[in-house]
């Protein structure tokens, strides 16, 4: 068999085997460790001898560093070293980079910017002294910090079709809206961290990562040393959105300082390192034009978007992505220009594009339908393209009306008064919001190996990671269903480099593809199987540890074992692949400060077959958590006189908390994708955030009739624009 | 280096500390005992990711030097429970996914033992109508008194459904 997935797999294998596991509810099987605080964290490694390191950020925003004052900290108590090497990273890496990012920490390119690590005996010994190294620098002074004030030029092609300008002058109905998004930090909750050890020529780096075998690319490198010599261990990740999917600061400068000094060394970046020095979610500005006919078809989609980085990052946020596949209008218009500002590096942060595009662009659906006079859930469900716009191609499964539907019975819909301020709680106004949710899907190249072990156990390995994202339960799950094998006999070793090279975690491919890889290692044992047992491999039924009703284990006299391998193919072009959903969401604001609270949520979502209820159903739910942070409170606020970061930990940057999230009911779709993937699966993980905060956007209008055009939604926003509280 | 010393009763037994006074009781916990259940999100007081009890109490961590603990007993999450011998809450987690990636969880788990001792104790928090009656035990108490625990992957409602089921089957019992 080709590697590569090229003509859809019809036989839907995982409805026909007999196990019973696939797409269970179960537990995680790392769940008690977790719980236990057993489940060990790249910083919490135990090594001996092991030395400290600590950055020193820059103090400011762009410039040279002239001078490190090194003499008087190297005399510190328990200091051994200062470097500010040439090979230690300004920059992070970008996703899926495979190679080493920006070097030489003598240059600055944004505030925070690492520009020495002092490595101690004890770890406050070099917290105090980073903090006690002086720094001369020569500073650059016209630099450009500030988005509002920079020339943009455009990062692609744009994408035109037809004449946008001409069906918005003859449009029934129209509107042209101008919305801003702030930057956002991925803000995983375990800071990133790096233990080095060298033995000899060959560095073991115990890190927090998202993409293993892109990860040892580019710290291999980075450090000027091979491949082969370079082993990473992530076995757990704190936490991940984007943030862990290239090598951080951390990683480099502990495997330059444990070489230097001969014994292991271990960075950790404190909270503030981490929102100033590791990629940030771009600001947006976005210009959405909807012009649709008397019966609500859209006649032209115009959305242009203006993102920012920093010079020579190739990285630019893809805020269009949804816009070109999810509704109607033959006359279109999506563009994206970058502007350059010496900011922290942007890249992906949780779903880059959909997270900021959909949550406009579903704003805008929202006063489109209003403006046309028509329920918000029939406005989308009238337009919906059958086919993709400008290309033809048809779409591999869509589950967008089901997703409506079925949401707006649960969520209650039909309780929804159409005009603004109607409902009315004491000191709130009550309003409730639609939005579709849309993610692209991809199939990303994944290897994997299973071993039917003699004694009738399963182990599956991959360097896949899992960031909580449920790869340890949902890898085994697919294992022990091809292989009849009960799941408690199924162990998943992941999260090591020299393990078979999975997809790694991001882009909400994980899953499918490693998954996938996992099911085609399988396959191959299967026919191993059915050969034993001289039946013809459709005729296998492997449950409960017995094949045809043998014992497995009579068939075998040593473990079986085998690499799956699958490649994206030609199902990936000719195809428009996404997962899709809708967000329902009920808030109250604060018809004297402009409060906003979250009352309920209902998201319904359709991305193939679900693989493991209660894994996804959470990446669900931790999406619209990230949804609530988006429209409400998540912001990255720059000094754009100097480039510093003034929100730059979790008592300025608000990440939502207990309080901010009430009930959220998630319901998941059955759906099969055979052209996704030969498990009829497709992404989850970043699927709950795409168009979430639309969601609240448009339910704030409903209840208090303001239309805001800038996120995160704060009451200073609202306050001045809302109804007369009393007279109301 | 100036250096100090003390005894802190961790999870039930004696633990010598003899070191640099400026270290933190988290830094003691996860460095000198290995004890590294008891996480570090920030170091300043914010996240909640580093909650123990100290003779009780829930506190964060990071914000209180080891130094200052002689004599004070203190649970970290190993001395909840273990993975053969899993706590009525750690198993509510488990089965309730309360978690993602897990980083936020034992901070989680401290924090709810603690909180649900406060809530038996009358204790009142900003959602309180009433501060001198009982605090009812509702989903918005709950979430209140959580609130500084942050959980980025935000498993929110499942570690509310699993303490709530905590709850519940103590009040059966
Ligand atoms: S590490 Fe102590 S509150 Fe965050
Ligand atoms: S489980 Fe990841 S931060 Fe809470």
């Amino acid at each position: 068999m080709s590697d590569s997935y090229d003509t859809p797999d019809q036989r839907n294998l995982l409805d026909q085997t007999a196990q019973g596991v696939i797409g269970q509810p179960l537990d995680r099987p790392e769940g008690a460790l977790k719980a236990c605080g057993q489940a060990t964290y790249a910083a919490e490694h135990d090594l001996t001898n092991c030395a400290e390191g600590v950055l020193v950020g820059a103090t400011i925003g762009c410039g040279r560093v002239v001078r490190i004052h090194r003499d008087e900290v190297l005399a510190m108590p328990g200091v051994l070293a200062i470097y500010a090497d040439q090979a230690m990273l300004r920059r992070n890496a970008q996703g899926t980079a495979g190679e080493a990012p920006i070097q030489d920490v003598t240059t600055v390119d944004y505030y925070g910017q690492p520009v020495a690590l002092v490595v101690a005996e004890s770890f406050e010994q070099a917290t105090a002294a980073a903090k006690a190294l002086r720094v001369d620098y020569d500073v650059t002074t016209d630099a450009d910090f500030d988005p509002a004030a920079v020339e943009y030029e455009p990062s692609e092609e744009a994408d035109e079709l037809g004449d946008l300008d001409r069906a918005m002058d003859e449009a029934a109905f129209s509107i042209d809206r101008t919305f801003t998004t702030e930057a956002h930090n991925s803000a995983a909750m375990e800071p990133h961290a790096s233990i080095a050890d060298w033995d000899g020529r060959k560095l073991t780096l115990y890190g927090s990562f998202q993409m293993l075998k892109y990860n040892v690319k580019e710290l291999a490198d980075s450090l000027g040393v091979a491949e082969k010599n370079v082993r990473i261990l992530s076995p757990y990740i704190g936490g991940g959105f984007g943030s862990k999917l290239g090598i951080s600061h951390d990683a480099v400068s502990a495997a330059l300082a444990a070489r230097e000094l001969g014994r292991p060394v271990r960075v950790t970046l404190t909270r503030q390192q981490v929102f100033e020095t590791i990629t940030r979610r771009s600001e947006t500005r976005q210009r959405l034009r909807l012009a649709c006919d008397r019966q609500g078809r859209l006649t032209g989609i115009g959305h242009e978007a203006w993102v920012t980085n920093l010079p020579d990052e190739g990285f630019a946020e893809p805020v269009t992505q949804a816009t070109k596949f999810l509704y109607a209008g033959q006359n279109r218009r999506l563009a994206l220009s970058i502007g350059r500002v010496q900011l922290t590096t942007a890249g992906s942060v949780r779903a880059p594009g959909e997270a900021v595009g959909m949550q406009v662009l579903e704003a805008a659906m929202d006063e489109m339908a209003e403006a046309a006079g028509i329920d918000p859930i029939e406005f989308r469900k009238r337009n919906l393209p059958a086919e993709l716009p400008g290309e033809g191609l048809p779409y591999s499964s869509r589950m967008l009306t089901e997703a409506l539907d079925r949401g707006a019975r649960s969520f209650g819909w039909d309780q929804r008064h159409q005009q603004p301020c109607q409902r009315r709680e004491g000191e709130w106004w009550i309003g409730m919001g639609v939005a579709s949710a849309a993610r692209v899907n991809i199939l990303s190249k994944a290897e994997a190996r299973v071993t039917l072990r003699a004694d009738g156990g399963v182990l599956v390995e991959s360097d896949q990671t899992d960031l909580g994202t449920g790869s340890y339960a949902i890898l085994g799950q697919i294992a022990a269903e091809m292989l009849g094998v009960p799941i408690d006999r199924t162990d998943v070793a992941l999260g090591d480099s020299d393990l078979p090279a999975g997809a790694g975690s991001g882009g909400s491919w994980g899953a499918t593809s490693t998954g996938s890889a996992v099911f085609r290692a399988c396959e191959a044992i299967r026919a191993t199987l059915a050969h034993k047992l001289s039946v013809d491999v459709d005729e296998l039924r492997l449950k409960d540890g017995l094949a045809n009703d043998r014992p497995v284990t009579e068939l075998l006299d040593k473990d079986l074992v085998e690499t799956g391998r699958i490649e994206p193919g030609k199902t990936m072009k000719d195809y428009s692949q996404a997962s899709y959903g809708a967000f329902f969401c009920e808030a109250a604001v604060n018809a004297f400060t402009g409060e906003t609270r979250i009352r309920r949520m209902t998201g319904a979502f359709g991305f193939g077959r679900v693989l493991n209820a209660k894994t996804a159903r959470s990446q669900c739910l931790g999406g619209m958590v990230w949804g609530i942070g988006s429209a409400l409170t998540e912001a990255m606020e720059f000094d754009h006189r100097t480039g510093r970061l003034m929100t730059h930990d979790l008592a300025e940057y608000h990440v939502p908390v207990h309080r901010d999230v009430p009930a959220i009911e998630v319901i998941l779709l059955e759906e099969r994708d055979t052209v996704a993937s030969p498990l009829q699966a497709k992404g989850v993980g970043e699927l709950g955030i795409c168009g979430a905060a639309g969601a609240v956007a448009n339910a704030i209008y409903n209840a208090c009739g303001v239309r805001l055009h800038s996120f995160p939604m704060t009451p200073d926003k609202l306050v001045g624009r809302l109804p007369d509280p009393v007279g109301a | 280096m100036a250096t100090t010393s003390a005894t802190l009763d961790v999870n039930g037994e004696a633990r010598e500390f003899q070191g640099d006074p400026r270290q933190t009781l988290l830094d003691f916990l996860r460095l000198d005992l290995k004890l590294t259940g008891t996480k570090k999100g920030c170091d300043h007081g914010q996240c909640g990711a580093c909650t123990v009890m100290v003779n009780g109490r829930r506190i964060n961590s990071c914000l209180s030097l080891a130094i200052m603990h002689d004599g004070d007993q203190i649970t970290t999450i190993e001395g909840i429970g273990t993975p053969e011998n899993l706590a009525a809450i750690q198993r509510a987690f488990v089965s309730h996914d309360g978690f993602q990636c897990g980083y936020c969880t034992p901070g989680q788990i401290c924090s709810a033992t603690a909180m649900l001792k406060e809530l038996a104790d009358g204790w009142p928090s900003a959602v309180t109508e009433a501060v001198a009656d009982t605090p009812a035990p509702s989903d918005e108490e709950l979430r209140e008194r959580m609130s500084g625990n942050l959980c980025r992957c935000g498993a929110y409602s499942n570690i509310i459904a699993a303490i709530r089921e905590v709850m519940q089957s103590e009040e059966g019992a």
